[in-house]
């Protein structure tokens, strides 16, 4: 019999399936998709979460099930590590499912319809790709997934912009599955069957398994948005609907975190110093080429998903160290290393959905994407402000939100270095740390930016506003959207302020992938302490902290009026003698920008436009966009151009060509068959 | 870890801290005046113009919102943590193993966000010119100032304050050039962070020029007050943080009372040097103009990194 | 010397070294520049001095006094006096991207320190930490070479150079002959004075000390 926590989970895609598809249905579809879908959705999203946590502490089950090619049919099965997964699948999709029901309730019937069946697809051939055990079903519902979420992102697909986002994402996501595709093609090596059992038991030549590892890298690496195959990220997630933003940003990537260590750690075993090298060199760059870009955006959900870009980098730091600590024999550094890296994909889909929910609600209360026409929502969106605060003091790794906590035991597991025997990668390693300090403090600059610009301020005049019929204009989201983000607030919060509970879990993930977990000191420390190797060498209690800062604030206000007074006088702000301030003067998104545009300038690829001496209507304009663009992909693109122009004289257009063709093909054949 | 000697230790240096960080900016506006041939104010004069402030009643823009009213008690809440981080008197406080030093650098930045918040509330233009302006100097300044403490960190093999400084204070004597790097970087992030020439002028009165003062142009009174005292806090702290990892003698154990004495007036002797040194740095050196002051950093933070590597390096 | 209290001074004045190379990289007036020579001369002046004491090698103190009176009187001196006859006193140069050249600079230390290792391992009396930054000042001298436009700080990138192998000379592999050692001197010290010619003859024929004028000088 299958155990609970699997039978639960497929219980839980089969309810996700079922649910997609009665949306579609046209007689209950509109109001059953309106009214229950969504909600029922997050109802097993939550159940998932549970299943996900419970397998954490049980061995591994798996199943076969009734489906697939006859002879190869598809098995599932449930470890820690797909458990932990899961877990963040269901605990992140609740709250964007609940966000949703109130996002799409607007929506003309035949949308909404396709919207939900594209949106249930999604998520549960997510948790198939978690699910799976072996190579086929792993593809076909990785392949599911892509498709589902590009059918989604092309939601608004009378734009030609989010046409084309789409067309570059499919493409990618092609690029990488194939390279996926091939990696389990190596470590099949046309023995055996396709199961996950059967791979990792292929014994490998050091050659073939780093082959097999850098398929594998870049092809997740593809999804996950990893420099240079991140240019899709910045277009399709910003162009799909806000809470499809947050679960791509939010979940998505994070599935292809799942594969890289799954079949890196699992499938193909052995894991070299030398691969984790590469990887923190290609994370260290897609840290700061994410931060940096997003420091140069004015569009809130463009600028968010280049943050996505730069946790990526993050966690792939994380992962790389570990990898690094692993092939050189210390597997206890190694588990510390994934657990960073394990802690910060949760964080950041807790976080990075409530940006996502949050952009999604200014988006829909006041129609307004452009950060250079928003301002002071914080007096007519209160709530919105104070969970899009959360949310920003978590990304900016600020204490004592969550965001810190990962980042905090990234750097722990920098300063394990001294314990490598190779000079100089035990030397280079604290230059990835210094890497993550100089993103995080970016971090906390673009986030000041947007916060102080959104919601600070005064309002400022729209120039571009989105034409959404749903958007009112006065007051906040409805209260189905306020939960959403109230619980992934919550999120950043317990995961921040009780990190044991969560270490304690990931310590099986670890020890489950990795052989050892932490040291007994690390896990004796008891709740209160995240102590990740020994007391003395390290800790860190939130909890305390919190007490503290609280007990601080209030001790300093409470002595203030107690002593002295509460007197407060309202007047004009101090106009420092200038009498004419109108919210116009105030520092635009890109005007908070222009240091960094100062500082990194090589970096960018900037093209300005200075409008004469004598123009009657002076316009500047500044483009900035990405070298990628130039070094890589227009350079390929204009390769397959090439080729397919050569290949197009082929086309001849009368039959008798065609038919010439499938004739010299034939005897070619023959000629080397004989 | 319950003991009450040790608590009481905490929180005689806590209230220590605070009450004395005025002193400090006193004593460095008393030395810089001397050095600049003018007559000096008294060395109290920190304290009347924090009373005065007090005393005032508070004057907010129309439209400021409570985050605004928010930020005075969250900044001066932050400094006085970190001034129960440090170990100013004595190591193995009881607080010590709740915050290492990643998270002392983490609430410097809380603050400094923070700051920068309240400073675009308004939405004035200098307001957000200034938060701007701080930012730009803190992204780099934050990272600088954490390689720093981690070429400590690597020294004594641990993150947590208390343990660097027995290693430092208490090994055999060994001489770590790694140190010295990491002392030239921990200057000139001080100097930054504390908004001191050649960063940012304590005393300017001209907008454009400022940085930390134009985000704090909206507050009055008490508010202002709080600002104040956190930044003559936050100071103290910068000095004390590096006597801890540069200069870590005489230092006592919380609980030691006897070592107290000796504490104290080591304290008082390294903080009246470093005053006054700090006051010298001011009058011989101009302020930057602001686009150098990412190259001042940036050195600052190289420097830092490239401690952190020769410690790796010349260890044999 | 390992762990003696003379090994560890030649570690901080080794550290010193690197800290003045970087210094140099970052530095923008040329009289700071040559004040950052002196001090760098007088730093391996120290380390000489000490690994003297501590082997009893006597004609390093010959190579020590050398030192002394070469690097931080003499050469100083005459850059010194060519600034002020050429009138460059407040030459201000920008150098590409301190910043940039800067991390090129880590880069370099850590390509110097992975090339010390082996050959530290060959050797006892080498120490991989003095032969690693003896070759890191040597290729942080011909950055700061590469990356300047002005001739001056460009000898005194030449100098520092030379700075860096008379460190690894010392220091790491404990001397050279004397014979030798008084020949690079010798020569070093020609070569400023033909470079001090030289300058004024740029000068004539450019009104300037920048080298991008030289690029005038090819034939097309």
């Amino acid at each position: 019999m299958i155990p609970a926590p699997l039978a639960g989970a497929l219980a839980c895609v089969v309810i996700w399936f079922v649910l997609g598809g009665f949306s579609l249905v046209p007689a209950a579809g509109a109001s059953f998709a309106r009214r229950a879908a969504f909600p029922l959705g997050a109802l097993a999203g939550l159940a998932l979460a549970a299943f996900g946590l419970r397998a954490i502490w049980e061995p591994a089950a798996s199943a076969t099930l009734l489906l697939g090619l006859p002879g190869m049919p598809f098995h599932v099965r449930l470890d820690p590590l797909a458990g932990f997964f899961l877990f963040l699948l269901g605990a992140v999709s609740t709250a964007i499912s609940i966000s949703a029901a109130g996002y799409f309730r607007g929506e003309t019937p035949g949308r909404l319809a396709l919207i939900g069946l594209q949106y249930f697809v999604f998520l549960a051939s997510m948790a198939l790709v978690i699910l799976a055990d072996d190579a086929y079903l792993f593809m076909v519902a990785w392949e599911t997934m892509a498709l589902a979420s590009y059918f989604l992102v092309t939601t608004d697909h009378q734009q030609s912009a989010i046409r084309g986002a789409g067309f570059l994402y499919l493409l990618i996501a092609h690029l990488g599955a194939l390279a996926i595709l091939l990696c389990f093609g190596i470590l099949h090596g046309g023995r055996g069957d396709y199961t996950f059992a059967a791979l990792s038991s292929a014994h490998l030549t050091p050659q073939w398994a780093t082959v097999a590892f850098l398929l594998a890298f870049f092809g997740f690496g593809a999804k996950a948005g990893m420099i240079p195959l991140h240019a899709w990220l910045p277009e399709a997630h910003p162009a799909a609907p806000s809470p499809v933003s947050a679960l791509m940003s939010g979940v998505m990537i994070k599935t292809a975190i799942y594969g890289m260590v799954r079949v890196i750690y699992d499938l193909i075993g052995g894991v070299r110093w030398e691969w984790g090298v590469i990887v923190l060199v290609i994370a260290a760059g897609t840290t700061l080429f994410g931060v940096l870009y997003a420091l140069m955006q004015h569009d809130l959900k463009r600028l968010l998903a280049y943050h996505s870009v730069e946790n990526i980098g993050i966690i792939l730091l994380g992962l790389g160290m570990s990898m690094v600590f692993i092939g050189f024999g210390h597997p206890m550094a190694g588990a510390l290393g994934l657990i960073a890296a394990l802690y910060h994909t949760l964080n950041h889909a807790v976080f990075k959905g409530l940006l996502f929910l949050g952009a999604g609600s200014i988006l829909h209360a006041r129609g307004l994407r452009d950060l250079n026409d928003m301002g002071g929502l914080i007096r007519t969106m209160p709530k919105t402000a104070l969970y899009f605060l959360v949310g920003a003091l978590a990304i900016s790794a600020l204490p004592p939100l969550n965001g810190f906590v990962s980042e905090w035991l990234t750097f722990q597991v920098a300063l394990q270095a001294p314990i490598l025997g190779h000079s100089v990668v035990r030397s280079i390693l604290p230059l990835f740390a210094a890497t993550l300090a100089l993103a995080g403090a970016l971090t906390a600059m673009c986030f000041v930016k947007v916060y102080g610009i959104a919601f600070l301020g005064q309002p400022r005049e729209p120039r571009h506003p989105v034409r959404d019929p749903h958007a009112h204009s006065g007051g906040d989201v409805g209260p189905m959207e306020q939960f959403g983000m109230a619980w992934l607030a919550a999120g950043c919060v317990v995961l921040g302020v009780f990190p044991v509970a969560m270490l304690t879990v990931l310590n099986r993930v670890a020890a489950s992938l990795t052989g050892t977990g932490l040291s007994t000191d690390a896990l004796a420390s008891g709740w209160l302490w995240l102590v990740p190797t020994t007391p003395a060498q390290a800790s860190y209690s939130p909890v305390i902290f919190l007490v503290v800062i609280v007990g601080v604030v209030l001790l300093t206000a409470l002595l203030v009026h107690r002593f002295y007074h509460g007197r407060v006088r309202r007047s004009d702000p101090w106009d420092c003698g200038f009498p004419e301030q109108t919210p116009r003067m105030q520092d635009t998104a890109d005007a908070f920008g222009q240091p960094i545009r100062h500082v990194f300038g090589p970096i960018y690829l900037m093209k300005r436009s200075l409008p004469g001496p004598d123009d009657a209507s002076p316009r500047f304009v500044l483009k900035i966009e990405d070298r990628h663009w130039y070094w890589i992909y227009l350079p390929i693109a204009r390769l397959a151009d090439f080729v397919s122009a050569r290949v197009a004289l082929l086309q001849q257009g009368r039959i008798s060509f065609y038919l010439l063709y499938s004739f010299l093909t034939l005897i070619a054949l023959l000629v080397f068959v004989a | 870890m319950t003991q009450a000697p040790t608590i009481a230790f905490q929180i005689f240096q806590s209230i220590l801290v605070v009450l004395a960080a005025p002193l400090l900016m006193g004593w460095v506006n008393q030395c810089r005046a001397w050095l600049q041939n003018r007559s000096a104010p008294s060395i109290l004069l920190p304290y009347y113009t924090l009373a005065k402030l007090f005393h005032k009643d508070a004057v907010i823009a129309e439209h400021a919102s409570p985050l605004f009213r928010l930020t005075p008690y969250i900044l001066f809440g932050c400094m006085w943590l970190a001034g129960g981080i440090v170990p100013v008197l004595a190591t193995a406080l009881p607080f010590a193993p709740a915050a290492d030093i990643i998270a002392l650098v983490a609430v410097f930045a809380l603050a400094r966000v923070f700051a920068a918040l309240a400073a675009m509330d308004i939405g004035t233009s200098f307001g957000g010119l200034g938060a701007r302006r701080e930012m730009l100097i803190g992204f780099l300044a934050e990272p600088a100032m954490l390689m720093t403490l981690f070429t400590a960190a690597f020294i004594s093999g641990s993150t947590q304050l208390t343990t660097i400084v027995d290693v430092l204070a208490h090994r055999q004597f060994v001489i770590q050039p790694s140190l010295a790097f990491a002392a030239v970087a921990f200057l000139m992030v001080l100097l930054a962070e504390n908004a001191r020439i050649p960063i940012d002028n304590p005393t300017t009165h001209l907008e454009l020029t400022m940085v930390h003062e134009a985000m704090i142009l909206e507050y009055s009174a008490r508010h202002l007050a709080l600002i104040e005292w956190g930044a003559a806090i936050k100071l103290f702290a910068y000095m004390t943080i590096g006597f801890a990892l540069f200069a870590p003698w005489g230092i006592a154990t919380a609980g030691d009372w006897a070592g107290l004495p000796l504490a104290i007036a080591a304290l008082v002797a390294k903080l009246a040097v470093a005053g006054a040194g700090l006051a010298l740095i001011e009058t011989v050196s101009a302020k930057f103009r602001l686009f150098r002051a990412p190259e001042f950093l940036s050195t600052a933070f190289l420097l830092a990194v490239l401690g952190m590597l020769t410690h790796f390096l010349l260890r044999t | 010397m390992g762990t003696s209290l003379a090994g560890q001074m030649v570690n901080l004045l080794a550290a010193f070294l690197l800290l003045v190379a970087f210094a140099m990289l970052s530095q923008r007036r040329v009289l700071s520049l040559v004040r950052l020579f002196a001090w760098q001369g007088a730093a391996l002046a120290a380390s000489t001095l000490l690994v003297a004491y501590s082997t009893g090698q006597n004609h390093l103190y010959y190579s020590a006094a050398l030192a002394v009176a070469l690097k931080v009187i003499l050469i100083p001196w005459v850059l010194h006096r060519l600034i002020d006859r050429l009138d460059v006193r407040w030459d201000i140069e920008t150098p590409i991207n301190i910043p940039t050249t800067m991390l090129v600079g880590i880069a370099l230390v850590i390509f110097a320190f992975a090339l010390a290792t082996p050959i530290s391992e060959m050797s006892s009396t080498i120490t991989r930490g003095t032969l690693g930054i003896a070759l890191a000042c040597v290729l942080l001298s011909f950055l700061m070479m590469i990356v300047r436009r002005k001739a001056i700080p460009q000898v005194i990138g030449f100098l520092a150079m030379e700075n860096g192998l008379f460190f690894a000379a010392t220091s790491a592999t404990h001397g050279m002959p004397l014979v030798v050692e008084l020949g690079v001197a010798l020569d070093v010290l020609v070569g400023t004075f033909i470079f001090g010619i030289f300058f004024f003859h740029i000068r004539e024929q450019f009104d300037s000390l920048d080298i991008r004028h030289m690029e005038k000088l090819k034939e097309d």
